[in-house]
């Protein structure tokens, strides 16, 4: 098991957001958790990448059996946890290439690996950019500073190559892409697929699954997975919306 | 004048005279000392009443029973100290100062072009250098300013520069300020940097102290740049954390002239800059940029002033504060734009970080604008870390140190940026992070 979440329950400002969520990542496999606005998927992410601000109030989150909760969010990433972020964040005056040099080599240090040198380093940025076809010209800028929100998305997913994690978590990655930007993101994460590497990716869209394909798929709502499927239940919630789920929800409960 | 500080007042008045008797001058400068002298006696020393010393209480400064220190004297430390040299590896000129007083041992002079004259303003004085009585204290208040009164009273020594017409002087000239000894020295170091019409020059200031004493350093640099002249000027105040540090940078700007200035505050107990500079003649350009980087209870206090006297000049300045612990910063950033100043553009910033819950900041922009047809702006800002970018950082395997590091980085170098002495510059962003670490 890489990844294992039992009962989590989370709170923020006294407001109860996770309610019991339950659920197990295997190496290799990638999930989808799809739900409507404001259910706790956001939520969900930056617990495991290691937000300070919830309360953890009961349950436990497991990383190859380690207590992912006792963890700092740059140990997490040593660990092998990635999160792309739904709204990646600007950075003036922080230059991208010195800060992926600095998180690069930080995650190394915390593999145990040597630090890449100058050259090395370039070369890696060469490989892994040519993955989601990004400028390397975006790389001289700060980070993410005047980025559109296409090459923030790809930025995110070649900071993803370049960190190399066991379990890639991308929060709505999907989201505000053409057409032609979702099938280079897509083709990125499956390029970067393998046996030993797990995605959970957070959707709304049906399209995104296309080209990712999901093992299972989970339907989050009002902080706890009320459903989950193979890749057949995206589809499903395609064609009629979460209102059966729903309603089925409100009867169990 | 205030009685908690009248007893300091009247012994530098008693001081005075003991420096008079045993160091006679010219006439001319004879004169110009008791003129200063008198002005200091009727002013004291400013209090917290006075709106331009508001923020700042300069009582422990002047009851800091001085020892005044007449020549320079390494009490045969001269070996160690050059060793040991702020900055003493970067390359150009250097002329060093202990305790106010020019040491030729601890300077460094490489072959000047001709014309060109670098050399102690004691020197200058003894010579009865025209050019120096020309312009000495000319661009200056010494009337109403406490501290510069003092400064010209007792002034003997520190950097006489002088570039001519038409010459471009490529290398740095490092004026680096000393304070070494037992007791609590006082200096008032004295700099006049005339750059002609068309010259440039770039010109470095260091405050430091070869102890973590008490001391009391009270300076005045006066830059006049000629018509088209390009001058960089760079202060490093790196006093020791107990020290008080006063000066003045006082910036005449001719036509066409180009002018900028960075300090950066890293030292000091109690230190307070005033920077003014004067744009005299139509289409100048002056910049003032300020690092002020505080921790345990360091007050940095920077008075600046932008005064367009005349049309079509242009004004930028950036003050970046990022405090620590107790510390306070103040900035107070007067624009003034006379009457005659059509065309003016004037731009100011001023950002400050706040690392602890108990670092405070006092900023206030002052605008005075008399003319109408002009371009003013300004903005500040005040804030913490942005923990979203903390966040980030440490999402991709930084660790928290590290990552404040390079956000505090970021925000300074708004300002380290600009200093145009690269391997200069490479040192004070590192000196940085080791201050806040
Ligand atoms: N920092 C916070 N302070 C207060 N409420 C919060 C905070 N973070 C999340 N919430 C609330 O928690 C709930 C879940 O939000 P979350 O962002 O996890 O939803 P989501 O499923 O990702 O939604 P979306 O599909 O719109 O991205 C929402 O009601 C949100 O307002
Ligand atoms: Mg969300």
């Amino acid at each position: 098991m890489l990844l294992e979440i039992k009962d989590l329950h989370a709170n923020i400002e006294g407001k109860e957001i996770l309610r019991g969520i339950n659920l197990t990542v295997n190496p290799g496999e990638i999930h989808a958790i799809m739900g409507p606005n404001g259910s706790g998927k956001s939520t969900l992410a930056a617990i495991l990448a290691g937000r300070k601000e919830y309360e953890i109030t009961q349950g436990e989150i497991l990383f190859e059996g380690k207590d992912l909760l006792d963890l700092e969010p740059e140990e997490r990433a040593g660990e092998g946890l990635f999160l792309a972020f739904q709204y990646p964040i600007e950075i003036p005056g922080v230059n991208t290439q010195i800060f992926l040099r600095a998180a690069v080599n930080a995650v190394r240090k915390y593999r145990g690996q040597e630090d890449l040198d100058a050259m090395q380093f370039l070369k890696l940025v060469k490989e892994k950019t040519k993955i989601v076809e990004l400028s390397d010209q975006l790389l001289k800028r700060s980070v993410n500073e005047g980025f559109s929100g296409g090459e923030k998305k790809r930025a995110e997913i070649f900071q993803m190559a370049m960190l190399d994690p066991k379990l890639s978590i991308l929060d709505e990655t999907d989201s505000g892409l053409d057409i032609d930007a979702l099938k280079i993101v897509a083709n990125g994460v499956n390029a970067l697929k393998s046996p030993e590497k797990s995605t959970v990716v957070i959707t709304h869209y049906q399209r995104l699954l296309d080209y990712i394909v999901p093992d299972f798929v989970h339907v989050l709502y009002q902080g706890r997975i009320i459903q989950s499927g193979g890749k057949e239940l995206a589809l499903e919630l395609e064609r009629a919306g979460y209102d059966p789920i729903k309603a089925q929800f409100a009867e169990a409960v | 004048m205030s009685p908690t500080t009248q007893h300091a007042t009247e012994r530098y008045l008693a001081e005075f005279q003991t420096f008079e008797r045993d160091h006679p001058a010219s006439m001319w400068l004879a004169g110009v000392r008791r003129r200063a002298i008198e002005r200091f006696a009727s002013l004291g020393f400013p209090t917290v009443r006075d709106e331009e010393w508001k923020y700042t209480d300069v009582t422990p400064v002047a009851n800091l029973a001085v020892t005044p220190i007449f020549r320079a004297n390494l009490n045969g430390d001269a070996a160690r100290i050059s060793g040991n040299l702020p900055f003493g590896d970067i390359a150009g000129h250097r002329l060093t100062f202990v305790n106010g007083h020019y040491s030729p041992e601890l300077s460094h002079l490489e072959t000047l072009p001709a014309g060109v004259t670098v050399s102690s303003l004691a020197a200058a004085f003894e010579n009865q250098n025209e050019v120096v009585q020309e312009h000495f204290g000319k661009i200056l208040d010494a009337e109403n300013e406490s501290f510069a009164a003092l400064n010209t009273a007792f002034a003997q020594d520190g950097a006489f520069v002088q570039i001519p017409s038409n010459l471009q002087l490529e290398t740095p000239l490092h004026l680096l300020f000393l304070t070494h000894g037992e007791g609590a020295p006082v200096s008032h170091p004295r700099n006049l940097v005339l750059a002609g019409d068309n010259s440039s020059v770039t010109l470095i200031e260091t405050y430091a102290s070869t102890g973590e004493g008490v001391y009391f350093t009270n300076a005045i640099t006066e830059v006049i740049a000629g018509k088209n002249a390009r001058v960089e000027h760079i202060k490093n105040q790196m006093e020791s954390p107990k020290a008080f540090h006063i000066a003045t940078l006082q910036i005449a700007a001719s036509r066409d002239s180009w002018v900028r200035s960075h300090t950066v505050n890293f030292g000091g107990r109690i230190v307070r800059n005033n920077a003014t500079a004067v744009m005299g003649d139509e289409g100048g350009e002056v910049t003032l940029n300020g690092l002020v980087v505080g921790k345990d209870a360091q007050h940095i206090d920077n008075h600046t002033t932008m005064d367009h006297a005349m049309p079509h000049c242009l004004s930028h300045e950036h003050y970046a504060h990022v405090l620590d612990d107790q510390s306070n910063g103040v900035f107070n950033g007067k624009i003034f734009v006379r009457l005659d100043a059509q065309k003016t553009d004037a731009k100011q910033s001023n950002r400050t970080l706040l690392l602890s819950r108990d670092a405070q900041i006092n900023a206030k922009p002052q605008l005075e604008i008399f003319a109408d047809d002009v371009k003013c702006t300004h903005g500040a800002t005040i804030g913490q870390l942005d923990e979203d970018a903390l966040f980030y950082l440490r999402a991709r395997g930084i660790p928290e140190i590290a990552a404040r590091n390079i956000l505090i980085r970021a925000f300074a170098n708004e300002v380290l940026d600009g200093i145009p002495v690269e391997d200069l510059r490479q040192k004070l962003e590192a000196m940085l992070l080791t201050r806040l670490s």
